[in-house]
């Protein structure tokens, strides 16, 4: 019971005082807002929409929004051209960019970290071959090996999961393996060492908690550039395929009616940038409140 | 200085041979090249035979060193779909995408550089919290929707600018703009806080109290030190211009090597991929060389 009202206290003093720091930002607290906004969205947007977004409408074939001419509140961002609701379409499509940003985020935070930890940790020639290999990622595009990879296999969430996560682990690596040189060298590492603790039991007990947070920041913010890639490989036609819905395609579709019906490819890209804004907002604030140069602000 | 560059350019050195391992395999892992070449109806035998002509029965060591030989020699064979050989096809793409990106560079340094100054200048102002705002909006844009709008908006609304190709000054406009606005986008809050953190330094105090005007400061003692990072900020764009340049040349149908790489991939045209991929990587080295070299031609301090 005691131990339960403990947990609870802290459970609550945690919520407090980050609710406390991000009042505190108004970006901050945009983008969290944002953020959590689209998160519901994704979560709920089977209640939340009121059309199948595959779903056919001969008879309301590109239906402007609802505060021009000819549009309706059935539809309040308009239907595509083949009459299916836009804001519904875009609703689904956060799930699919959600989903992606933040497994692939996973994929790569996982495949970064052991390389950064292996190269910062061991030292010597794997540290070279490692950093070698990282200098060699970062001179090709992520969306261009992305691509050769993906036109490769075929499409669906899981690919695409890999492929973002695997072409987005280079900055994982270099970032994690710069901390982890700096921390080899302090005391309490040094202290680990001489009294004969084993190498993995140094690396989970004393460098992974403290590169924690650089990791987190980093995630954070890698989860908008995820969601970037995402969409460019589908609106390339490369990514997600119908009937499934991505922001990305959505565009690539509206893209040949600009010259007649303009809300088709305009909304799908407002909700990208919105959502991105979002998350980039969220992360530079997280990165402020754990820079321990920052400490003022807490 | 020239051991620190002997030391840099021999570095670069392993990376290409990473390079050219993961062109390889990114080829030869993802897909028998014989299913994109032969119809579907060919037979096993015949499938086998052009497997053996095109040595891809052999060990992936040995098919390696074959294509290192000849990728030495510039050959990385004949495209499937132009039957022209990929390196020549490639090459011919390099002008157009120089141009777009060079022109788009150079737009990114007009806009960036005089707005990150007078955010500097003008901190917490209402320009400032607007350029900073705009700076935000043109990071989270995709590059790919930034054309599309721009395309709405000056070519399809106001046909002021025409929609595709490349010929007149004007073709290049759109384009260079769509990706212009992304890089300064990510140099002016650099510029920004460079210029921040100089004008708190000793030299300008020293400018200041010697009576000189405000503009001579930041002109004269302030830029000029500030342009030391943005110069290093700069190159780290150039990868940037060059992948987001794929999809640009997509949408504006500029025929440049994005262009060509994007159609190479969709037809898997792998030959003229991996020579592309090839080309991209080796501009992007030389452009951190590069950098790096300016970078300590144009600051004393930095010695190596």
């Amino acid at each position: 019971m005691y131990e339960n009202e403990s947990f609870s206290a802290r459970v609550k003093a945690f919520f407090s005082r980050w609710g406390r720091l991000l009042l505190k930002s108004k970006t901050g607290l945009l983008g969290f807002i944002i953020v959590m906004a689209f998160l519901i969205i994704a979560v709920f947007a089977p209640q939340l929409a009121g059309h199948d977004p595959a779903a056919l409408n001969p008879g309301n074939m590109t239906t402007s929004p609802f505060w021009m001419e000819g549009g309706s509140m059935e539809f309040p961002l308009g239907t595509d051209n083949l009459g299916r609701c836009i804001l519904c379409r875009i609703m689904y499509g956060t799930r699919v960019s959600m989903l992606i940003g933040v497994c692939s985020v996973i994929v790569a935070g996982i495949i970064g970290t052991l390389f950064g930890l292996v190269a910062g940790y061991y030292g010597g020639i794997c540290d070279s071959i490692i950093m070698r290999i990282t200098d060699a990622f970062h001179a090709i595009p992520r969306t261009l090996l992305a691509m050769v990879l993906i036109s490769a296999v075929s499409g669906g969430i899981p690919t695409l999961v890999f492929v973002i996560g695997f072409t987005g682990w280079i900055q994982y690596a270099r970032l994690i393996r710069s901390e982890v040189l700096s921390l080899k060298n302090r005391e309490f590492v040094k202290a680990a060492v001489t009294i004969g603790t084993p190498n993995s039991t140094i690396i989970r007990r004393h460098i992974i908690p403290n590169v924690m947070s650089s990791f987190i920041v980093v995630s954070t913010l890698a989860v908008a550039s995820s969601i970037i890639a995402e969409t460019s490989l589908s609106f390339l036609g490369l990514g997600i395929q119908a009937p499934q819905v991505s922001w990305g395609g959505m565009l690539s579709d509206g893209r040949n009616y600009l010259a007649t019906h303009w809300w088709i490819a305009t909304f799908p890209g407002i909700a990208i940038t919105l959502a991105v804004l979002g998350i980039m907002f969220l992360g530079n604030w997280i990165r402020d409140v754990l820079d321990p140069h920052n400490q003022g602000l807490q | 200085m020239v051991k620190y560059l002997v030391r840099r350019i021999l570095q670069i050195i392993p990376v290409l041979i990473i390079i050219s391992m993961i062109v390889f395999l990114l080829v030869n892992v993802t897909g028998d090249p014989t299913s994109t070449m032969l119809p579907p109806t060919a037979s096993d035998e015949e499938r086998d035979l052009l497997r053996e002509a095109l040595g891809l029965n052999e060990p992936l060591t040995t098919q390696y060193r074959i294509f290192i030989t000849n990728a030495l020699k510039g050959d990385f064979g004949t495209s499937y779909r132009y039957r022209l050989p990929a390196a020549e096809l490639a090459i011919q793409r390099i002008p157009a995408s120089v141009q777009l990106a060079g022109v788009s560079l150079l737009f990114s340094i007009l806009i960036a550089i005089p707005l990150g100054i007078l955010s500097a200048q003008f901190r917490n102002s209402p320009f400032d919290l607007i350029i900073s705002g705009i700076s935000a909006l043109g990071r989270a844009m995709p590059g790919f929707w930034v054309a599309i709008m721009l395309i709405l908006l000056l070519a399809v609304q106001h046909p002021i600018f025409p929609v595709s190709g490349r010929g007149t000054i004007m073709n290049l406009i759109l384009p260079a703009l769509t990706l212009s606005f992304g890089t300064a986008s990510t140099i002016i809050p650099l510029i920004r806080s460079n210029m921040l953190e100089i004008m708190h330094q000793d030299y300008i105090r020293t400018a200041r109290s010697k009576g000189l005007r405000e503009g001579m400061v930041i002109c004269k003692h302030a830029f000029k030190n500030a342009l030391v990072p943005v110069v290093t900020i700069v190159a780290l764009q150039i990868p940037g211009l060059i992948g987001g340049a794929l999809i640009t040349e997509t949408v504006f149908a500029w025929p440049g090597l994005g262009q060509l790489l994007v159609q190479s991939i969709t037809n898997r045209d792998m030959c003229v991929v991996q020579v592309c991929i090839f080309l991209i990587a080796l501009i992007t080295l030389v452009a951190n060389l590069i950098a790096d070299i300016v970078y300590c031609l144009i600051d004393p301090r930095i010695k190596y």
